[in-house]
Parts: C-alpha cells; sequence; structure tokens
C-alpha cells in the first residue's frame, strides 16, 4: 500500500478516518477556527439555528484586521457587534483593533500548530501552512456550519510538490519565489490541491518567508499549501507549551499528483500585474514604468523581515517627491520591533507614511485608495483590477524591497542597485 | 420568474473583486451588494440582471477572496444558477452553502453568447436556448452538494439534520 500524504493523514485523523484517502470527502472537524470582521456575517447566519452559544469557544479566534481603526460608522457598528458577542459566548482568542492580521497572528502567537486542521473565512488561511497545518479558506455560512456541529464536509485534495532548490541572490526574496510559481502554475492550476514545498531552498528559510509562499498559493488556487516541517519550524515552538514532539509530513512512497522543480539561483527581483498574478516579468522589463503609492504590507509581505528589507534600501534616502510608501506592519509586536530596530525611524524619516497594524489598503477600503488613472506597487498578494479602489487604478505586485527601490525612484525600479 | 432568462457571458477567471470588490463591502445589506454587482466586469449587469437570469463563464469562476458577499450579492440580483467550465473552491462551496446552483460545463461558455436566451434543467442537465438550436451538458451535482442546494442551503440543511439526531 502506498504512503499516505500530509493532507491524507490530517484530514484522516481530523475525520476518525485514518484510511481516507485522496478523492474521498470525509466529515472533519477542524482544531481551530478563525474569522475577522466577517464575523458579523457568521453570527448572522449562526442566529439561524436558534442556538445559545457556539459548540467549542475555545477552538475559536477572531481578529478584527481588515476596517481597523473603524473606516466609517457601518464598520465601527460591526466590530461592536463582534465584541459583543465574543463576550456573550466567551471567546478568549479576540484580537481587537491594533493587534496585526490574523494571518500573522495565528502563526505569531502560536495558535496554530504542525499537523492541525484549520479552518478561517478568509482565502489567505493557507498562510499557517507555514508551521505545518492544513490551513484553507471557507466561506461566513460555512463557518457558521462549524460553530453549530463542530466540523464540515471536506474533500480530501490531491498533492502537488514543489521541490525548490539552489540558493536566492541578492535582492531576491521568498516573494520573488512565489511569483515565479505563480507564473508557472497558473490562477488556477492548483485549484483544489494541497501544495508542498520542499527542497534545499526551504531547509534554510526561516517561518516569514515559509509564510509567503503558503500565504500565495491561494493565487494559484490551492485549497492548502505547506513548507514540509522539519527542524525550523520545532525551533519555531521551542518553549511554547505544549512541546512539539512530532510533525505530520507525507510518507516517503506517498503519491503526488504532480512534481515540480524549481531552481531559485538565477532568479531576480519579479513584478507581477497589472491585473494578474500569473502575469509577471523579471524588474528590468518593467523598470521606468511611473508609480504614484508604493505600499508595504499585508498577510504576504508585512513582517518584520520585510520592514528591514525595505529599510536596507531606503536608508540615507528619500521618497520620490510625487509618490506615497504606505507601510503597514502585520502586528503589534512587528510595529514594535521595527521601532526597537529603527526601522520604523528609517521608513517614516524618508518620507514614508506608517499605518497601524491591519490589511491597511491591500482590499481597497481605507489608508490609501488608489484615483482613477493611479498606478501602485505593493507587496501584497492581489493585483486584480478595482481592488485597492478605482477600477481605473494599476496595480503592480513585488517584494517589499523592489516595492521600496520604486518608492525611492517614483518609478519600478531594481532593488539590486540599493543594496550594498 | 418574469420572462426569458438571459444569458451573461463572462470569461476566464472572474474574480471576487471584479463580482463585488472591497471599496462595497462596508455594509452586509444584500440590496446594496446587489446594486454593484459584476460591477468590475460588465457595468451593465447590476442594472439590467432580471430575476431568474444565468451566468455562463469559463474557467476559474469566483477566484480569489473567501468574501460570501459575491454570493450574497448575485443571489439578491436574481441570478438563479451561474454555469461554468469551471470554480475556484471557496466561491464554490459559499454558492451551495447560501443555495445558488453552480453548474459545472465544459461547452456552455463556447455555446452561448451574451444575451442569448436560454432554459436551465438541472434535473435533466442542460442549458438550452429556447428556440432549441443551442445546447449545453452539463455536469451532474455531486450527491452531498445536492443534499444542501435541495434544502436550500447550509443553514437549513443543518437544520434538518439536527432535528433528525
Amino acid at each position: 500500500m502506498a504512503g499516505r500524504t500530509f493532507a491524507e493523514k490530517v484530514l484522516g485523523r481530523a475525520s476518525g478516518n485514518p484510511k481516507a484517502r485522496a478523492g474521498e470527502i470525509v466529515e472533519a472537524s477542524p482544531d481551530l477556527v478563525m474569522s475577522h470582521e466577517n464575523t458579523f456575517l457568521v453570527d448572522k447566519s449562526f442566529s439561524e439555528f436558534g442556538l445559545d452559544r457556539p459548540l467549542d469557544p475555545n477552538r475559536i479566534a477572531i481578529v478584527l484586521d481588515h476596517r481597523t481603526p473603524a473606516n466609517t460608522v457601518q464598520t465601527a457598528t460591526v466590530h461592536a457587534r463582534v465584541r459583543k458577542l465574543v463576550n456573550d459566548y466567551g471567546i478568549k482568542r479576540f484580537y481587537d483593533v491594533g493587534e496585526g492580521i490574523c494571518h500573522q497572528l495565528l502563526v505569531e502567537e502560536r495558535l496554530v500548530r504542525p499537523g492541525q486542521l484549520v479552518l478561517g473565512t478568509d482565502s489567505h488561511t493557507t498562510t499557517a501552512g507555514a508551521v505545518g497545518a492544513f490551513a484553507t479558506g471557507v466561506g461566513a455560512t460555512e463557518m457558521a456550519g462549524v460553530w453549530a456541529t463542530g466540523s464540515l464536509w471536506l474533500r480530501i485534495p490531491e498533492t502537488c510538490r514543489v521541490e525548490l532548490s539552489g540558493h536566492l541572490q541578492k535582492g531576491t526574496y521568498p516573494k520573488d519565489v512565489a511569483l515565479r510559481i505563480a507564473a508557472m502554475i497558473g490562477p488556477s492550476g492548483a485549484d483544489y490541491k494541497c501544495i508542498e514545498f520542499d527542497g534545499s531552498l526551504i531547509q534554510d528559510m526561516p517561518i516569514a518567508g515559509r509564510m509567503v509562499l503558503c500565504n500565495m498559493s491561494v493565487e494559484m488556487g490551492a485549497k492548502a499549501a505547506i513548507v514540509v516541517p522539519d527542524a525550523v519550524t520545532k525551533e519555531w515552538f521551542r518553549g511554547y507549551d505544549p512541546p512539539v514532539k512530532a510533525v505530520v509530513r507525507s510518507d516517503p512512497g506517498a503519491e503526488f499528483e504532480r512534481r515540480m522543480e524549481v531552481e531559485v539561483s538565477k532568479l531576480g527581483p519579479i513584478v507581477a500585474g497589472p491585473d494578474k498574478v500569473e502575469i509577471s516579468r523579471s524588474v528590468d522589463k518593467l523598470e521606468g514604468v511611473g508609480i504614484d503609492q508604493a505600499f508595504i504590507g499585508t498577510c504576504t509581505n508585512g513582517r518584520l523581515e520585510d520592514l528591514i528589507a525595505a529599510a536596507e534600501v531606503i536608508k540615507g534616502r528619500k521618497v520620490f517627491p510625487s509618490c506615497r510608501l504606505i507601510v503597514a506592519p502585520a502586528s503589534r509586536k512587528i510595529l514594535v520591533d521595527a521601532i526597537d530596530m529603527g526601522v520604523a525611524q528609517t521608513i517614516v524619516t524618508a518620507g514614508g507614511t506608517l499605518l497601524p497594524p491591519g490589511c491597511g489598503p491591500c482590499l481597497g477600503s481605507h489608508e490609501g485608495v488608489l484615483g482613477p488613472g493611479e498606478v501602485c506597487i505593493s507587496s501584497s498578494n492581489r493585483n486584480f483590477r478595482g481592488r485597492m479602489g478605482s477600477d481605473e487604478a494599476v496595480i503592480y505586485l513585488a517584494s517589499p524591497a523592489t516595492v521600496a527601490a520604486s518608492a525611492i525612484e517614483g518609478k519600478i525600479a531594481d532593488p539590486r542597485r540599493f543594496l550594498k | 420568474m418574469s420572462g426569458k432568462p438571459r444569458i451573461w457571458l463572462f470569461g476566464d477567471d472572474v474574480n471576487t473583486d471584479l463580482i463585488i470588490p472591497g471599496r462595497y463591502l462596508d455594509s452586509y445589506d444584500p440590496a446594496h451588494l446587489a446594486s454593484h454587482a459584476m460591477e468590475g466586469a460588465n457595468k451593465d449587469f447590476a442594472a439590467g440582471v432580471k430575476e431568474g437570469d444565468i451566468i455562463v463563464a469559463g474557467r476559474n469562476f469566483g477566484c480569489g477572496s473567501s468574501r460570501e458577499q459575491a454570493v450574497i450579492a448575485l443571489k439578491r440580483s436574481g441570478v438563479q444558477a451561474i454555469v461554468a467550465r469551471s470554480f475556484a473552491r471557496i466561491f464554490y462551496r459559499n454558492a451551495i452553502n447560501l443555495g445558488l446552483h453552480v453548474i459545472v460545463s465544459g461547452t456552455a461558455d463556447s455555446v452561448f453568447k451574451d444575451g442569448d436566451s436560454a432554459m436551465l434543467e438541472v434535473e435533466a442537465g442542460t442549458l438550452a436556448s429556447i428556440d432549441g438550436s443551442k445546447m449545453a451538458a452539463l455536469d451532474k451535482i455531486p450527491k452531498h452538494v445536492k443534499a444542501i442546494l435541495d434544502q436550500g442551503g447550509l443553514v437549513p440543511f443543518i437544520k434538518s439534520n439536527l432535528r433528525n439526531v
């Protein structure tokens, strides 16, 4: 009998069905479920069940991050409603305005652990695969069902294994790797699949970089994505109880539907867009395209490593006069560290605008909405038309270093020219 | 249902920002959401769509965000079903959970033109033009999905199961 994949093991365990295989539909009980502002919508559906409270409030985490601090009276009302239900239901894992982005906090607070099944009412829930969990996005009503019953149907996905080898050149980052893979796989090439990243490149890659790969996998259609857990994963949980004794990995003889090999040593900075994540070019092909706004942040690239990379480019320089640089740390902890290290100072004195921890302008609701005809280069995950504001605005995606270099020049720029 | 269902044709990778962008998501009011439905893909949709109309699309319909408001906007617009070559998984589940038929067809988007009138026969598995000149076969709706759709969505489905335990 062939070995089992990571997805088969986690979903088999979570459904009490240890022999389950890819393609089977199981009724699985998630270990942790997360929602953000759309908890409002979850609770609206949940209230239709006529139950006093969710089956297991201890498995629920709620984070307010999408429109924080509140941008409108409607949002303020939603926030207030969520705070009330958190109290009414006795939900302990609640993170209010200013704490950070849900996907960052799940990992940073060690709420997600290796081998868990995690659901979130956000497509980028796949990010938690960076610590070896099977994490996937669902909608609000689906979550209401899980609040009520503790389980949901899931099809066990086939696995696409991506072997990454080589070393990243100066000025090239996990984001560039992710954009390269997105171009190879396409926007639906991994639909309904679990992507497993493995290979020599990830052995030295910190959790922050692993989060980028797993985060961007949903732009390829993936249901879940993991970086195969290893010593780095175990180290991440050192000092946090209970200790991580074992991690879940695919067996050596497991069946993968697809295998890809990507060698990154020749890869340089990549810029994706406009409009499509899978349309990308090396930065030199787009150098000189004028920009109005440069945004660094989000669940994809708002971590300390990202702010440091941006600061390395920015230090001793000024943001181009006609360009806005907007920076939103992914969590309060990251913001505090960025202040302690002088990174925040570098960004702000160069002319950057620092936002509170949260999703910021990524989804076009506030804090840097784009006007007609404007061009933005962003470290986020989606460049879809209209996402950050006007339908007539254009969004490019790149690494934080490329975004920072572009902010300095007021046009798309190669970060390697700024790095010693 | 009044008049003949009109087909609204879309291409591949219609994402949730085209269906309902984030700038309209401060409000959860279905009527507000419907008034901006598909704005990024076809500006005439929200004003022109009628109860019972059908969306036909290419691959990966609904990719992007998990926002259930994308389904709420289309359902409130009166769309009776979406027929596409494939669906992004979260959108697919959201539609089922809210009782909106999402049906796979490998040919519908090449057979029909935008503005065609057509009848959807879910049980028979066909989408056919009124005069019978055009026809696209539909994939069978999976059993576990049909069970939820037959109840009108996930909430009534779970409620009926809770009653039966």
